[in-house]
């Protein structure tokens, strides 16, 4: 079954078998009201959650580019990689992005400028052998709260984590001594929530799941 | 914050964050009310029966899928974008790294979406997906199950999920599914078949509602216009 490796699951020491996990329910267990808990978003989500630049016949709906034509504010690039604690690039991640506009106003009905303010984007849209990285081309937020520091929001998934993580993107011309969530990190990790330059108008944000610099996750 | 590593589902191991998450106090910002903006979707987009039709019907059980959006406090979710995808019939599914040995079906995409309707309630139209194989482990069988987005009202109402159907002889082996280790919660994700909301002559029903966080665990305001 060699095809199965190209699921990127098959442990090739492991001659383990099948486990069954039915001796914790001790006869018929019902559900309990309550939150929905969340499971993985799995390898195959592509077709379904981000068609269009993985060339899947379904109409896109998300975008990778936010910033149309009438959209106002300073353009800019945002690219990254996903990173294992290999250091491997993860080719089947799904990357979202939640933002304020340059006036530092979060979108809450329709704009005539077209601005939504989210996107989102797969790793694995060139194939998973490519340069699996993810893209956005935005506006550079403006600071939604007084003393707090520019922004953007991202919603990281993929094969091989249970729940959606979320994080935060700083930019590092910005002032951050005084931002409310930065002070809440510690001072050692704070490096991971900062994007670097990559050029006019280009920055990269690399995510890293594990490692020395494991990227920080809030809970909200 | 549940755990995000489970050993059993091997690529956990690489992938969850190795370190808690950091617990803020005073929240997010003041995205809080953040009500993202979709475009509009086409009807067909809720039917995978024809969404993906290209000389024919889809093989497979016809089958609806239907439920509610509410918030822990029980009122409706509406305005949030649900998107499905899952495997067709005969458990293949069209992502092109896929290489299980099973049938593409021409007239199947297995995809959907749709926004949820003023008092929560969304409903898909779809074929029953099979179950299939996969690598974590000697003999690892996926229970059917589909697979579901959703993005409510703020950042606290993002939800990834699989939805399960009940019966299902494999549940009880696969690490996914158990991953959620509590059974009384786990078991919010198996579907209710509903012979009340079965279509006669049509298709089976099955129900799965969905219950999401408040808008950063605080209550919506009252009055205010979600739809």
């Amino acid at each position: 079954m060699a095809d199965m490796r190209d699921f990127g699951e098959m442990d090739a020491d492991d001659k383990g078998g099948v486990h069954d996990y039915s001796y914790e329910d001790t006869g018929a267990v019902d559900a309990s009201p309550g939150l929905t808990p969340s499971q993985t978003v799995g390898p195959f989500f592509a077709y379904g959650l981000t068609p269009g630049p993985y060339g899947y016949a379904f109409p896109e709906i998300h975008k990778t580019d936010l910033a149309g034509a009438d959209v106002a504010g300073e353009r800019i690039e945002i690219i990254g990689h996903v990173f294992d604690r290999d250091g491997v690039r993860v080719h089947d991640a799904v990357i979202e992005i939640v933002q304020a506009d340059a006036s530092g106003t979060y979108v809450h009905a329709p704009r005539n400028d077209g601005f939504t303010g989210f996107g989102r984007c797969g790793t694995g849209a060139q194939g998973k052998d490519a340069d699996t990285h993810f893209k956005f081309r935005t506006v550079k937020p403006g600071a939604s709260q007084r003393g707090a520091a520019p922004f953007v929001t991202l919603i990281v998934t993929m094969r091989g984590l249970l729940n959606h993580m979320i994080t935060r993107m700083y930019f590092p011309e910005d002032d951050l001594a005084r931002d409310p969530v930065i002070a809440q990190v510690p001072e050692t990790r704070r490096g991971t929530l900062v994007a670097k330059n990559a050029g006019p108008g280009r920055y990269r944000f690399d995510i890293r799941m594990q490692g020395p610099e494991e990227t920080v996750f809030f809970d909200l | 914050m549940p755990e995000t590593a489970f050993s059993d589902y091997k690529s956990t191991a690489t992938r969850a964050p190795s370190l808690e998450p950091v617990k803020l106090e005073g929240g997010w910002d003041n995205s809080a009310s953040l009500r993202p903006v979709w475009p509009d979707l086409a009807k067909r987009d809720a039917d995978l029966t024809i969404n993906g039709r290209v000389n024919g019907d889809p093989i497979g059980e016809r089958i609806v899928v239907e439920g509610r959006l509410t918030d822990e406090a029980g009122r409706p979710v509406p305005g949030a974008l649900i998107e499905i995808w899952q495997a067709n019939a005969a458990g293949r599914y069209v992502h092109r790294e896929e290489m299980h040995a099973a049938p593409l079906d021409p007239n199947f995409l297995g995809a959907g979406r749709c926004i949820s309707a003023a008092d929560g309630s969304y409903r898909f139209i779809t074929i029953k997906p099979g179950s299939y194989p996969w690598g974590n482990h000697r003999n690892a069988w996926r229970p059917a199950h589909i697979h579901f987005s959703i993005f409510g009202a703020g950042l606290a109402q993002r939800l990834v999920t699989q939805m399960y159907f009940p019966g299902d002889p494999t549940l009880r082996y696969d690490p996914i599914f158990n991953a959620t280790r509590d059974a009384r919660i786990r078991n919010r994700l198996i579907s209710r078949f509903s012979i009340e909301d079965t279509v006669p002559n049509w298709a089976h029903c099955l129900k799965f509602d969905i219950c999401l966080a408040g808008a950063y665990g605080t209550p919506f305001e009252e009055g205010h216009d979600h739809g």
